[in-house]
């Protein structure tokens, strides 16, 4: 199990700088996920611990060693790769045997490692396969083995199911977090899906433009979002954001003006000017006495999904608004709902979108 | 009477439609006639009268006599020289395609690492391959490995005197050898093509592993390369087999001195030419082709335990 340190960790491309000063600490036996869109340095982030980068600035340390310049073979870490990386030439037996086979190690105990990992991973009849000869997610299981095997104390995951189907995705979820909680050892994972990322992590990472943006727990970043770009990345459907305005605070709480809607978010205390609320499309509902009133809304398309019903829909001013109620409704095109949020379940971001309440 | 009516007229409209789509073919056709002419009267009517004349004693003067499989009895009970050149050019074969093949991967291996002005490179590595087969860059090989020529002249700033290469028997086939080599653009773009198909990520696990520069090309590029070799392979062993311009040109046509450049497309040429026994040579020909052919059948079927296709 490791501690992997970052600080200030920086990468720079000739003059473009994609990672902007890093710091992070990751404990021994925690699984934690890079999360954010495409483009926002959690690859590149992943690439630096692997040693498959380099590192331009900061300190990467791993169990107290400084590992900046080590080669990532000496780092005592295994990866899995997005594409699986698999060699097609070799039977799923060569492909988890190759990294022990260049460490050198005695064929027993190289057998003895991959029946293990097979056995693990249920692999077992596919070890005289070719990659070829596999599926999606055979495949998948054979790119883990291949890291087991090594008995790293450090996994790295890079998106390793956004090449499997939906079903599929679910079940190596499941997978995954067993095989954690089997191993012990501390996991990094990489992936742009929030779902995995919430249903997987002990720990979540937000990343945007090569910055942190948050770290946490899954839930506190769902209930405590630092800002309005992680209220909107965490949660699906995602938050919605109303353009309004303080009118100002008071012991009781803060008035927020939105549209012709006036309402006071009691514990919060914001200087008046432009605000964004911000609720979750499963904190709004349409029963009357539910906290606050955020005013008429007409519907302009309904999802029913079976076990909730998602309605898209838009205020008196224009704005958009997704609501998410549970069970069926029967909720049609042009009706008028009433909507209304608990108050403790909103969230109020500033002009420079930090959030002010919530 | 109604139902008639329907049916030509249901005639008279497909007949309307073929029509056009007839005369699209023709278009079609005609463009295709310049090469389907010189196909039929320049490849397959020699080819096929090149068969028929291997049965005569046809001299190019006299009319062609059948002679029964005595051309093909004489090739293999009593002819040395068929066996000389067919040595000579097994030996230019096992030699040239080899190196020309590792060559080509090597530059092409330096040029995959990402250069700076790599069209460039690969247009100038490509250049001799485009005038390899011109008698010119024969005749200037010729003038490099003469006697006085211009390698003689750099081994003498080393105070070394060198041999007429193309004068001696021992080093005239490997004049030869050297320029197949030096025409390793072609399989080399194919190399470099096959080396861009391998997916980064298959060395950045290898890496990961720890496994040298060497384990990675022996174990990942070369076998991932396989079906691109093979390719290279089959394509420049016709080739060397097929090889005449240059021996013709740097041994004047004789496959001297003393035989040791006399391929066996150049001792068919001399048969047919010089000595005018063309049914002779077309015998010989087809040997060749029963060669060439057997020896890409059997690559085929080796290929199944060294080449491996991914998906």
């Amino acid at each position: 199990m490791a501690r992997v340190v970052l600080e200030k960790v920086v990468k720079r491309y000739a003059e473009v700088e994609v990672i902007h000063g890093v710091d992070l600490q990751i404990e021994p036996g925690e699984f934690v996920v890079f999360v954010g869109p495409s483009g926002c340095g959690k690859s590149t982030l992943l690439r630096m611990i692997a040693g498959l980068e380099e590192i331009t600035g900061g300190t990467l340390s791993i169990d107290g060693e400084r590992l900046n310049d080590t080669p990532a073979a000496k780092r005592g870490i295994a990866m899995v790769f997005q594409s699986y990386a698999l060699y097609p030439h070799m039977s799923v037996y060569k492909n988890l045997a190759f990294g022990l086979e260049t460490a050198r190690m005695p064929r027993a105990e190289i057998d003895k490692r991959v029946k293990e990992a097979a056995q693990i991973l249920q692999i077992e009849p596919l070890l005289q396969r070719k990659p070829k000869a596999l599926s999606g997610g055979q495949r998948q299981r054979v790119a883990i083995g291949r890291a087991i095997v090594r008995e790293p104390r450090l996994f790295l995951f890079d998106e390793p199911l956004s090449n499997l189907d939906a079903e599929l995705r679910v079940q190596m979820r499941v997978e995954l977090a067993k095989l954690h909680k089997r191993l012990g050892v501390t996991m990094i994972y990489v992936t742009h899906d929030q779902v995995e990322a919430m249903t997987m992590a002990d720990k979540i990472v937000v990343l945007r433009s090569g910055i942190v943006e948050q770290v946490g727990r899954p839930l506190d970043l769902y209930n405590h979002p630092a800002n309005q770009f992680v209220a909107g990345f965490i949660g699906s459907p995602k938050m919605n954001f109303l353009k309004g305005e303080a009118t100002g605070s008071d012991a009781s709480g803060t008035g927020v003006r939105i549209g012709g809607q006036t309402f006071a978010l009691p514990g919060v205390k914001a200087p008046a000017g432009p605000v964004t609320f911000g609720v979750r499309p499963e904190h709004v509902t349409t029963a009357e006495g539910a906290g606050i009133t955020l005013g008429r809304a007409k519907v302009q398309l309904v999802e029913h999904l079976g076990g909730e019903t998602i309605v898209y829909a838009a205020l008196d001013d224009g704005q958009a608004l997704t609501v998410s109620l549970s069970g069926q409704r029967p909720i049609q095109i042009d009706d008028v709902l009433e909507l209304h949020a608990d108050p403790s379940r909103c969230h109020l971001f500033g002009a420079d979108g930090r959030t002010l309440a919530g | 009477m109604a139902i008639a009516s329907i049916e030509s007229g249901g005639r008279q409209a497909a007949a309307a439609s073929i029509a056009p789509r007839r005369r699209k073919n023709w278009s079609g056709y005609l463009f295709l006639l310049p090469w389907l002419a010189g196909f039929l009267l320049l490849t397959l009517g020699p080819t096929l009268a090149s068969l028929v004349l291997s049965f005569t004693n046809f001299d190019l003067i006299g009319s062609p006599r059948y002679v029964g499989t005595a051309n093909y009895v004489r090739i293999f009970t009593a002819d040395a020289k068929f066996w000389t050149s067919l040595k000579v050019t097994f030996l230019y074969v096992a030699l040239a395609v080899p190196f020309k093949l590792a060559f080509a991967l090597a530059v092409a291996m330096m040029l995959n690492k990402g250069i700076r002005g790599l069209p460039v490179y690969r247009a100038l590595f490509y250049l001799p391959s485009l005038l390899g087969a011109s008698v010119a860059i024969a005749v200037l090989w010729r003038k490099i490995f003469a006697g006085d020529g211009l390698l003689n002249q750099v081994l003498g700033l080393f105070g070394i005197q060198g041999p007429s290469w193309i004068s001696n028997p021992d080093t005239a086939l490997y004049t030869l050898v050297a320029l197949s080599i030096w025409q390793f653009g072609s399989p080399m773009i194919i190399f470099l093509a096959g080396l861009r198909q391998i997916p980064q990520d298959m060395y950045e696990a290898a890496s990961l592993d720890g496994a040298s520069p060497a384990r990675q090309f022996w174990k990942i590029t070369l076998p991932l390369l396989t079906p691109v070799l093979f390719f290279n392979a089959i394509v420049q062993t016709i080739d060397a087999f097929k090889a005449f311009t240059p021996a013709f040109i740097i041994s004047e046509g004789t496959g001297g001195p003393v035989d040791s450049t006399l391929f066996y497309t150049l001792y068919l040429y001399q048969e047919a030419f010089a000595y005018l026994r063309m049914g002779y040579a077309s015998a010989l020909a087809w040997v060749l082709v029963i060669i060439i052919a057997c020896f890409t059948a059997f690559s085929f079927l080796s290929a199944k335990y060294w080449v491996h296709y991914d998906d």
